[in-house]
């Protein structure tokens, strides 16, 4: 099954190359330049993934997934972004991306990341893991924890390394002797804390690191 | 505290013009304030921090707010304080006004690219959130409560003055100076009271003329008994309040009309710079790219490394001399992917300075010379390196997906893994762990323990801990 794809980015030059090295493996239904024209093509052509720039004019991708997200429940967001900092690939992920992948990424592995974030799970580029792996470093007071939401699990954190040091999801789950369904569960699952835990150092920690 | 935590951070307003300057000097985390707004450079460890006024939620000086985010407290406590210590003798309106004067303005760091972005709609814009209505509450709730109980000591006779006859002119005096310090902020202040021509000029030469026409008239009255001469003080403090009431709007269009102007004269400054920067980096690598278009591996190196340049630059974590290990092994992997033209991803989590500790200067190399051998044999596309510092050890993965090798076909011969990797780091202290196998790729991993940093630290830390008190 292809999957349907709307790419969103403020440069055209961008926005062509992608369609160029995904647009055989993917089906590029539509393309938009900015929040408005973006939130326009989402809503009529319902893609099932959404390719997002961090940055562009009209207030960024955010302002794409909180305009878009609850009108269409089914479409996902990938982040996809040369943005540098942290405070916002940490914020469009907490808007409700599914993943933050970096413009660099070979055209093969963008495929994967597509067909990865259609089916619900997450994606997850090195540079993320560090960033999650930062972001719930250090140990903090039990007292402050709320629930699970604010810490990692152990297994979470092996694969947050595995990914931050370059290992594919096959790769992890063959060093950790998991499935790779596993893998997708433990990673899904740092999303979902990513994106719903309240831990004030994650907000401040965002804000402090400006580069990734 | 009352702090907001939530999935929406409010993101701070960057000033103006601050940008520029706040960035390119003040790198690293720094504290920041409840609502995430970065007001300082970052301390040294072991200093105390010291308090500064905010920028953003202030509703006079911003010095409840500072001394609040600096002591730790919620704001409404100091500034209950300020007005409780105000009912003796005016003591809180007048350290009030001295703390404004001695504490610095809170610049926030903020990233140039992040700032353009926001000023261009590219990113959710950064206003800052308003004072929220139960702050606004709280703070009129304080002010009528000193101004009642400043009356009822007046009414009651424990006020200032016989009879309170000064209480009214006092008040109001309070308030025109107040105005005028809002208007005249730092540096506003230091030009109006510097400057020797125009309004300031004028203006301080009245407020002069009128303090020597009330000594004058101190000398003249003297003889008319205290009454009198305090009557005449309280007409001359109402007169010089008008005056400064008169001259206020003149002394604020003045200050703002300098403050635009040395904006513009700071605009017009960093436009020459982009514009030289951008002509010693990007123009000559474009050129570059341009000569070298038919050899894609040179193209794609000159395009990262222009990359990085640009990015150090624009996000402000340039350095010169890497002294913390994902400094140091960012400019290694730059210099060897410039070398072997791989692309080198680097990963850090935490950090260590490298600076006088041989043995992470020793990881540090040893990860070069991991780095170095995938780029140069694997013939992987791509190098990743990952490194995690917590408090008691460093280590740092370098993966390639490259051919791998058999570690019994490596000769003895062959330094590379075995002295330079693997005997470095045991000799300081740590461990070397190499997997690969044939068509596997293959992956250093360096481990060094660190040795607890407190005495070392101590040390560094002493003099600008003392410098700091």
């Amino acid at each position: 099954m292809t999957h349907r794809v709307v790419i969103v980015d403020d440069h055209a030059m961008f926005r062509s190359g992608v369609r160029a090295e995904v647009g055989r493996l993917v089906d590029v239904v539509g393309e938009a330049e900015d929040v408005a024209t973006a939130v326009e093509a989402v809503v009529t052509l319902a893609p099932d993934v959404v390719l997002l720039d961090v940055h562009m004019p009209g207030g960024g991708g955010i302002e794409v997934i909180r305009q878009v997200a609850t009108r269409l429940p089914e479409t996902r967001f990938l982040a996809l972004s040369v943005s540098d900092a942290a405070e916002d690939v940490i914020g469009v992920i907490r808007a409700g991306a599914r993943g933050y992948v970096t413009k660099n990424i070979t055209g093969a592995e963008l495929v994967d990341a597509i067909g990865r974030v259609a089916a619900g799970d997450a994606v997850f580029s090195p540079r993320l893991a560090g960033f999650v792996l930062d972001a719930f470093a250090g140990t903090i007071e039990v007292a402050q924890v709320d629930e699970d939401l604010d810490r990692l699990t152990e297994r979470e954190r092996e694969v947050m390394r595995l990914i931050a040091r370059g290992y594919a999801y096959k790769e992890v789950a063959k060093e950790l002797f998991i499935s790779v369904k596993t893998v997708e569960t433990h990673v899904s699952s740092v999303l979902r804390k990513l994106q719903l835990s309240s831990r004030h150092e994650l907000t401040r920690w965002a804000h402090e690191r400006r580069l990734i | 505290m009352l702090r907001r935590i939530g999935h929406d951070p409010e993101a701070p307003r960057p000033r103006p013009w601050s940008g520029w300057v706040g960035n390119l000097w003040c790198r690293g985390s720094a504290p920041c304030d409840d609502r995430g707004v970065t007001t300082t450079s970052a301390p040294p460890r072991g200093t105390a921090p010291r308090a500064v006024r905010p920028v953003e939620h202030r509703v006079v000086g911003g010095v409840a707010r500072g001394i609040a985010d600096n002591v730790g407290v919620d704001v409404v406590w100091v500034r209950l304080a300020f007005v409780v210590a105000t009912w003796f003798a005016f003591a809180g309106v007048i350290a009030y006004a001295v703390y404004w004067r001695v504490l610095p303005i809170g610049e926030p760091v903020r990233s140039d690219g992040l700032d353009s972005a926001a000023r261009r709609g590219l990113r959710p814009s950064t206003s800052s959130a308003p004072m929220s209505r139960t702050e606004a509450a709280q703070t009129a709730a304080l002010l009528a409560l000193g101004v009642g109980v400043v009356l009822l000591l007046q009414v009651l006779g424990l006020g200032i003055g016989p009879g309170g006859s000064l209480l009214v002119p006092l008040l109001v005096g309070v308030a025109g100076v107040a105005v005028i310090w809002r208007q005249a902020d730092d540096d506003r202040w230091s030009t109006w009271v510097v400057r020797t021509t125009g309004w300031e000029a004028a203006g301080r030469r009245a407020v002069g003329a009128l303090l020597v026409v009330v000594a004058a008239a101190f000398l003249l009255l003297g003889s008319g008994g205290f009454s009198v001469a305090t009557d005449a003080v309280a007409a001359v403090g109402v007169a010089l309040v008008g005056i400064a009431l008169i001259l206020g709007p003149w002394i604020h269009r003045l200050s703002t009309d300098l403050t635009t102007e040395r904006r513009e004269r700071i605009r017009s400054q960093e436009r020459a710079d982009v514009a030289a920067h951008l002509h010693d980096s990007v123009l000559q690598t474009l050129a570059l790219l341009q000569k070298n278009a038919h050899d894609p591996a040179t193209v794609g190196t000159l395009a990262r490394k222009q990359e990085r340049e640009l990015r150090a630059w624009l996000y402000g974590e340039d350095g010169d001399v890497p002294d913390t290990v994902r400094a140091a092994l960012a400019a290694d992997a730059a210099d060897v992917e410039e070398r072997h033209r791989v692309p080198i991803e680097v990963v850090g989590v935490g950090d260590v300075a490298v600076q006088g500790d041989p043995d992470v200067r020793a990881l540090v190399r040893a990860a070069r010379e991991a780095m170095t051998n995938a780029a140069q044999h694997s013939g992987a596309e791509r190098v990743d390196v990952y490194l995690e510092v917590s408090d008691r050890v460093a280590e740092v993965f370098v993966r390639d997906r490259g051919r791998g090798f058999d570690r019994a076909d490596v000769g003895p011969d062959r330094m590379g893994v075995r002295g330079s990797i693997e005997d470095r780091m045991t000799r300081h202290g740590g461990e070397a762990d190499v997997r690969t196998a044939p068509g596997e790729g293959t992956e250093v991993r360096l481990r060094l323990p660190l040795r607890p940093r407190t005495d070392h630290q101590h040390d560094e830390i002493t003099p600008e801990q003392e410098e700091a008190r």
